[in-house]
């Protein structure tokens, strides 16, 4: 069905939303939002408190239905009415509360909501060894067993464990809200890391992130939200810190342009 | 990684084997086991103590018990037959219990929703009325509390109306109705299963009924070799494929220990525990509990409602994230816990030979969920096993029994219950409270 697309990927992203707007009642929190969130890239969603990032990745989930506006997945026209047609496209979500049970071990919350059974009954071992594959191949390789509590993990372990989550069942968009908000040097780096790994095995990652550290390490792209309008989307490489923090506090930039340093940024280390 | 670890994990197998079944006591085993038994402490530590405790007070009370009987009665076989019987419908009603406390959940009316399945069972077998067969009277019983759950369920899920309150009105309601079914033909509030009806007899066999001995020992076989061959082989399935698994030792130490309680509880029933003639086998409430036991939990740990159950007591945002129905698994959670609350209503009946106005349902769910607590579910949700309801009712029916054994007035049987109660509430938030703070200190 993605045949007609697949030749030119870096043309068409795998995601593209034009004209989106949504109200709550009297309240407006989108403007006539376009973003584009192509594959094998990291796009970092930017805004202050209330510029409407939240409300715009719970749309892309399916959580919350578009007032007006387009997606267009693979270039083809598409409906995200629910978070089920959001789940069949490819697209996850790691929430920033992490959506993980404590009491429940990786296996049973990287498996939940999609347990693999055996004449009706939980097929543990199969589970078992996918999850163990796709920790592996993300070289999430800390936790001792994938058999221990979420309870027990620490809270890059936790983070980590969300994203294998929603990277194990094929997605090609993977949605991540603050994933490193709470976390200390060592695990920033470590959820980071997994970050840079999603982008390299050409899945589309959006990134929430207030943290512009974060942001210049790892984002390819930078979109910046204020106040319900996206006032600025374009390569990491020609922004700076100071034509960020503008843009998320006051919608406008007197940034230059700097089209000769598109294409070997900060992003370009990895 | 798991991979990387389990080798160093696993002792060497035909060693610790040997050690393990030879070496039965737990510091003992240790030793045998070491790692395995690390990561038992890591997980006590991590505030999953799962059945020691439970263990250790049933431990606690026999040695307790015994000690100041007269003739070390408690530990007698007819005792202990008896202890069992008083225990069963505290185990199933805890059983029943612990589905909604694993929700987060509570229901109050678990006794009367009981004590209405036990006297329309008895109501309906009567001879002189309805003349139902007492498989159709158990049926209809067991559906009427299933229906029961449901209403509670449906205004607990879809209304968003509290458990508690809903439970405690519905406690109220199925006390007035209970009243009114017993009042209901020519028993004067009485309706009995005493005679000599085969179809009454059938209901009152349910707790007095026993199995021929040599019968009681084949069934027993039966069972010991079927579960130990379906622990055997999947362990060591997932031992050959590199999953985590627990090491071979203590697969065998499990079924060992699974076999020696049978051979020990069939040893002791089979025992003539009459005075005068004989009384002997396995009581019929002995496999209907065990049943029942099975049963929910394969429901709990095997399948997927089982695992959203759990999801839900965990997290219930993370459940719904991840696409589970929560107000179809908590109503059908309402629905089981009636359900079996059904059983232990017909267990109850049977128990008592008949049904009167007596019934304190009132007092049977504090007992329930104090079983419930007790054996280690957590009033918090998420944490529970069936096997809790069935250890921990044999702690409230080990205190009832060793009570009225010494002739201890039933005001002191009260205030022990409630001190154990404390004790293991307190021992569910202290751990729940060192998971929580443990998991923060690592972060």
């Amino acid at each position: 069905m993605a045949q007609a697309v697949k030749d030119s990927p870096a043309a068409e992203p795998l995601l593209k939303l034009r004209g989106i707007e949504k109200h709550f009642g009297p309240v407006q929190a989108l403007f006539n939002v376009d973003l584009d969130l192509p594959a094998g890239q990291v796009t970092a969603l930017c805004g202050d408190n209330g510029a409407g990032k939240s409300v715009l990745t719970k749309c892309i989930a399916g959580i919350y239905q578009v007032d007006h506006g387009q997606f267009f997945w693979e270039g083809r026209p598409v409906h995200i009415t629910s978070p089920r047609d959001a789940a069949h496209l490819g697209v996850e979500t790691v929430y920033q509360d992490l959506a993980l049970a404590d009491n429940l071990d990786i296996v049973q919350n990287m498996f939940l909501g999609r347990e693999r059974l055996r004449n009706g009954f939980l097929n543990e071992d199969d589970m078992e060894r996918s999850a163990s594959q796709t920790l592996a191949t993300l070289r999430v390789t800390t936790v001792r067993s994938i058999r221990q509590p979420v309870a027990s993990l620490s809270g890059g372990q936790r983070q980590s464990v969300a994203v294998a989550k929603a990277v194990m069942w094929n997605s090609k968009l993977v949605m991540l809200d603050e994933p490193t908000a709470a976390l200390g040097v060592v695990q920033t780096k470590m959820v980071l890391d997994l970050v840079r790994r999603l982008r390299d095995r050409g899945l589309a990652v959006m990134m929430i992130s207030h943290n512009l550290n974060d942001v210049f390490e790892v984002a390819d792209r930078l979109a910046i939200l204020h106040l319900g309008r996206m006032v600025a989307q374009d390569r990491t490489s020609t922004f700076d810190r100071q034509s960020v923090v503008e843009y998320m506090t006051t919608g406008a930039s007197g940034r230059p342009a700097q089209p000769g340093n598109g294409q070997k940024g900060q992003h370009g280390t990895s | 990684m798991a991979r990387a670890e389990a080798p160093e994990a696993r002792p060497d197998p035909t060693a610790s084997a040997e050690a393990a079944i030879v070496n039965v006591p737990p510091e003992l085993v240790a030793q045998s086991l070491g790692e395995w038994f690390r990561a038992w402490m890591a997980r006590l530590r991590a505030g999953q103590s799962g059945v020691l405790p439970v263990v250790l007070g049933l431990v606690l009370i026999s040695i307790v018990f015994t000690a100041i009987s007269p003739n070390q009665l408690f530990l007698s076989a007819v005792n202990l037959v008896n202890l069992f019987q008083q225990s069963a419908v505290f185990m199933v009603l805890a059983m029943a219990e612990i589905f909604v406390l694993l929700l987060g959940e509570i229901d109050l009316s678990t006794g009367f929703t009981a004590g209405v399945g036990g006297v329309i069972a008895v109501q309906l077998v009567q001879p002189v009325t309805t003349k139902w067969p007492w498989w159709g009277a158990i049926v209809a019983a067991l559906l009427v509390c299933a229906a029961i759950g449901l209403v509670q369920g449906t205004l607990i899920t879809r209304l968003r109306l509290s458990s508690l309150i809903v439970t405690l009105a519905g406690s109220l309601i199925l006390n007035g109705a209970l009243l009114i079914l017993l009042g209901l033909g020519p028993f004067s509030g009485y309706p009995s299963l005493l005679g000599h009806n085969p179809n009454i007899l059938a209901l009152y066999k349910l707790m007095w009924g026993t199995i021929d001995p040599v019968v009681s020992w084949i069934g027993m076989a039966v069972v010991v070799i079927a579960i130990g061959s379906v622990l055997w082989l999947s362990d060591s399935r997932r031992r050959r494929s590199g999953l985590v698994a627990p090491p071979a030792s203590l697969t065998l130490l499990k079924i060992a220990l699974i076999a020696v309680v049978s051979v020990v509880v069939v040893a002791i029933c089979n025992i003539n525990r009459a005075n005068i003639g004989t009384l002997e086998g396995v009581p019929w409430v002995i496999p209907i509990v065990l049943a029942v036991l099975g049963v929910w939990m394969v429901l709990i740990q095997r399948t997927r409602f089982g695992r959203y159950v759990y999801a839900i007591g965990g997290n219930p945002e993370a459940a719904r994230r991840a696409g589970v129905n929560l107000a179809t698994i908590r109503t059908w959670c309402f629905v089981l816990c009636a359900f079996t609350a059904g059983i232990g209503g017909l267990l109850y009946a049977s128990y008592l030979g008949g049904m009167s106005n007596n019934f304190n349902g009132g007092q049977l769910v504090l007992y329930a969920i104090a079983a419930a607590v007790i054996g280690g579910t957590s009033l918090f949700g998420g944490r529970g096993k069936m096997l809790h309801g069935v250890l921990g009712g044999l702690v409230i029916g080990g205190i009832y029994n060793g009570m009225y054994l010494l002739a201890i007035d039933v005001k002191w049987q009260f205030i022990v219950t409630g001190l154990v109660l404390l004790v293991a509430v307190t021992i569910d938030a202290l751990s729940r409270r060192s998971a929580t703070s443990g998991s923060a200190a690592r972060v």
